[in-house]
């Protein structure tokens, strides 16, 4: 196998066209995406992106091992919000075992997915605040002010399934732990509120009043809704452009059918339109955290006991099926395919950073590199996502 | 030349350059702190008391790290470079007015030669990314060239119309032109183009372009370390510090203050610029490369050529 | 005995260079020395550099020219702001004279779209 850098040979160059190489070694392509950029001065004639620095192959290596392994797994794909992985998966069991699941354990499973919600979009909001101000410039101050909140989210976290990050909370049919106390109900209350606020009086305002923010972000990187529908975008990419689908909405799971919230949309298709969906379903998460404090069930936390040994769950032999959930970075997806063993057939993940990706060469065309930077960074890919 | 006034002259050559440039390395440890005060955070305070003697140990570390001089680069013009900034900052503290009796040196057209000497960062910085010769430098290098270059214009004619005002190139004499009132309230629009201008001239965000760490990754000092490094880093504050000097002496009256007049009031003013450099690159995101040239040909320099057509219709009649 | 001020600021300069390129001098010899080829390789995102001499963009050649005849007309401003109040009048009518000839220039440069980035 070639190694990196193979086919792409620079010394060929035309006119007052410059190939430039930026990534994966650079610090503001979100990990380690590569992208072959044509410019003429500053204007970004081609854009080329090159993936696959992450993979690490893991719908093959789920075929090797059962399904209560497969979860934790699935985790490390999206590292930002590593429960809406699993989740699909596990969804995509029930349906296929059909198996009944606990009407607490949904509840908690909403809960914690907004909560992982809250959590990635702040750390999408603070890098985009990087990738416009710079590592060293004003974006700093906004990026410290999200991983001050991302920062309490993790906690409530860690008090509840005992780690920060990688939660591997859910389980078929249900969840592996109960809300740990009324201190923690209040705490989590606390934290909705504080988000609240601080959209309120931070996020917005700085939006709003902030000239160099505008200047930076309206009418940059505009995405129209057919194309959004083309390239099978999803989450507050689409919903950036003025297409309200949102599969909480679209394919209610778990509570999500029996709390209120809004579709947040933006008409705009611009950088600054993706950023405000963003920040506006902020509050949203909060709404709904609210009310599911406010109603949730008492009753057992799973109708299976929780799994000890790993070859506890079978699927019946030839099952296909598809579930997906609202990730934060859009419809997150799994298809297994099952063989009548303790393992899957095959997995296939149908990853909402990867299908917002592919929008990015379409959209840049055009535009100059700082809005280049701008422009990935309001598609908000995570590269353990797209490469898997 | 007699003796005496020759070692009071080396003494306080001494003395400024001292402090300017003690100046300048305790910039980056404001710079720090408030950033961190900015943002909520501690900064430095493990080193010595309030982390004050970081700057120290920084410059210490830097000029004994490793110097790498990548194989495509111009090895004489990479030497030459990082010290170009430090050097006009020297030369430039010769010629401000720290107090009456406290200027090294007044020429008749300090003025010029001032705007001069400053311009030489300029070149620093496109001969750094020239250098270099790798794309990232070169794209920092050619942004420098465009905006430094764009930004003197409206620079020099917020200046003039300040040198309307005192109607001398002296800058002793524009010091003393603003003993009642200083011109930042007589000369308003020059004052808030020339405030923007020096944001640009000194590669201060939100107007850092040709580093742009996210972008052009180090831009034009991409290629540089160890005490080469260094001097980029310094020269940026130790320009700061010589800018905000400047504006004090342009706009807000240098030494003259309510209360006795004295260097302290040029100390304090100038302190407050340099907090003020500090306070806007940490709370605003960068412009981009070509809104920041669109609003210095078509905002400052129309503005700042009716300024001064103003200014000297005012002056005329008044 | 006054001191001539040019040789004051030629002195300053002299001290700047001789601080600056001393510094540097000697930070040559300090830090220890291990260069190797991926090393002294350039910075490029992690590939091997390509070709970094390229034409460079018009619009900067455009800036550049326009940035001349601006300069120029500034260095024409200063000794006539030293100068405006002996001759009054003549001298705002002279200067009114010379920026609406630039600005001819000027609106040329604007509406065939040398201030425009593209």
């Amino acid at each position: 196998m070639a190694g990196i850098g193979a086919g792409f040979e620079v010394e060929h160059q035309e006119g007052d066209v410059l190939i430039l190489n930026m990534g994966p070694q650079h610090p503001s392509t979100h990990g380690v995406l590569r992208l072959i950029l044509k410019i003429s001065g500053e204007k970004i004639v081609d854009c080329q992106p090159d993936i696959g620095f992450l993979h690490r192959g893991v719908e093959k290596l789920t075929e090797s091992l059962n399904y209560v392994q497969i979860p934790p797994i699935l985790e490390r794909n999206d590292y930002l919000s590593p429960m809406s992985n699993a989740l699909a998966f596990v969804l995509a069991l029930e349906k296929a075992g059909e198996v009944e699941v606990a009407e607490r354990a949904k509840w908690i499973r909403t809960l914690f997915a907004e909560l992982s919600r809250i959590g990635s979009h702040m750390v999408a909001i603070g890098t985009y605040s990087l990738d416009l101000g710079g590592a060293l410039g004003g974006g700093t101050s906004m990026f410290m002010q999200t991983f001050e909140i991302r920062e309490k989210v993790l906690a409530l976290m860690e008090e509840f399934t005992g780690t920060r990050f990688h939660v591997n909370l859910v389980q078929v049919g249900g969840v592996r732990y109960d809300i740990p106390g009324a201190e923690w109900v209040k705490k989590t209350r606390k934290l909705a509120d504080e988000v609240d606020r601080w959209v309120f009086d931070n996020l917005l305002p700085m939006m709003e009043a902030s000239p160099v923010f505008r200047a930076r972000t309206k009418g940059v990187g505009y995405l129209s809704p057919e194309m959004a529908k083309l390239y099978g975008v999803s989450g507050p990419v689409i919903r950036g452009s003025g297409i309200a689908y949102d599969v909480r909405k679209a394919e209610p799971y778990d509570a999500y059918d029996k709390v209120e919230f809004d579709v947040v949309v933006e008409e705009g298709g611009d950088n600054y339109s993706r950023w405000m969906v963003r920040g506006r379903e902020l509050l949203e998460s909060t709404k709904i955290i609210r009310q599911v404090l406010d109603g949730i069930p008492t009753g057992p936390i799973a109708s299976r006991p929780p799994v000890k040994a790993p070859v506890a769950f079978k699927l019946p032999k030839d099952k296909e099926v598809y579930a997906r959930v609202e990730s934060p970075r859009g419809e997150m997806g799994a298809f297994v395919v099952s063989d009548g063993t303790t393992k899957p057939y095959r997995v296939k993940l149908r990853s909402p950073s990867f299908s917002n990706l592919s929008v990015l060469p379409h959209l840049v065309r055009g535009l100059t590199i700082p809005d280049l930077i701008a422009t990935l960074g309001s598609l908000d890919p995570v590269f353990g996502d797209v490469d898997r | 030349m007699s003796g005496q006034p020759l070692l009071i002259f080396a003494a306080k050559a001494v003395g400024i350059l001292a402090v300017v440039l003690t100046a300048a390395t305790y910039a980056t440890w404001a710079e720090r702190r408030v950033a961190a005060w900015i943002q909520d955070r501690i900064g430095p305070n493990k080193t010595g008391p309030f982390g004050l003697l970081q700057p120290i140990a920084d410059v210490l570390k830097l000029f004994f790290k490793e110097e790498i001089v990548p194989s495509p680069v111009d090895p004489l013009l990479h030497f030459i470079t990082p010290g170009i900034i430090m050097t006009g900052v020297i030369a430039a503290t010769a010629l401000i007015p720290f107090a009456e009796n406290l200027t090294l040196a007044d020429p008749p057209v300090g003025v010029l030669l001032l705007l001069g000497i400053s311009a030489l960062s300029g070149y620093s910085v496109i001969l750094a990314g020239m250098a270099s010769r790798t794309k990232y430098s070169l794209l920092g290098s050619l942004r420098a060239a465009a905006q430094v270059v764009s930004y003197e214009i409206p620079m020099a004619l917020a200046i003039a119309s300040v040198v309307l005002m005192a109607g001398s190139l002296s800058l002793v004499d524009i010091v003393k032109a603003q003993s009642h009132l200083p011109f930042a309230i007589t000369q308003p629009i020059a004052f808030i183009i020339y405030l923007i201008a020096v944001f640009a001239e000194t590669n201060r965000a939100p107007f850092d372009l040709p580093e742009a760490e996210s972008e052009l990754v180090g831009g034009y000092h991409t290629e540089y370390s160890s005490m080469r490094f260094a001097w980029f880093f310094a020269g940026e504050y130790a320009h700061v510090v010589i800018a905000s000097a400047l504006i004090t002496t342009f706009f807000l009256g240098g030494w003259y203050g309510p209360g006795p007049d004295g260097v302290w009031w040029f100390a304090i003013k100038t302190l407050f610029f340099v907090y003020f450099f500090l306070w806007v690159r940490w709370t605003y995101p960068r412009t981009r490369y070509d809104q920041l040239m669109k609003f210095a040909w078509k905002v400052l320099i129309p503005l700042g050529l009716l300024n001064i057509l103003i200014t000297a219709l005012i002056k005329i009649w008044g | 005995m006054k001191i001539n001020p040019y040789f004051v600021v030629l002195l300053m300069t002299v001290v700047g260079l001789v601080i600056a390129y001393g510094v540097l001098a000697i930070s040559m010899f300090l830090g220890k020395r291990n260069p190797y080829r991926e090393k002294l390789n350039p910075y490029e995102s992690g590939v091997k550099p390509g070709r970094w001499d390229y034409k460079a963009n018009i619009q900067y050649y455009l800036t550049a020219l326009a940035f001349l005849i601006f300069d120029i007309e500034v260095v024409f401003m200063y000794p006539w702001a030293v100068k405006v109040m002996d001759l009054k009048f003549f001298a705002f009518i002279e200067m009114l004279i010379f920026i609406l000839i630039l600005l001819v220039g000027y609106i040329y440069i604007w509406r065939k779209g040398g201030l425009e980035w593209q």
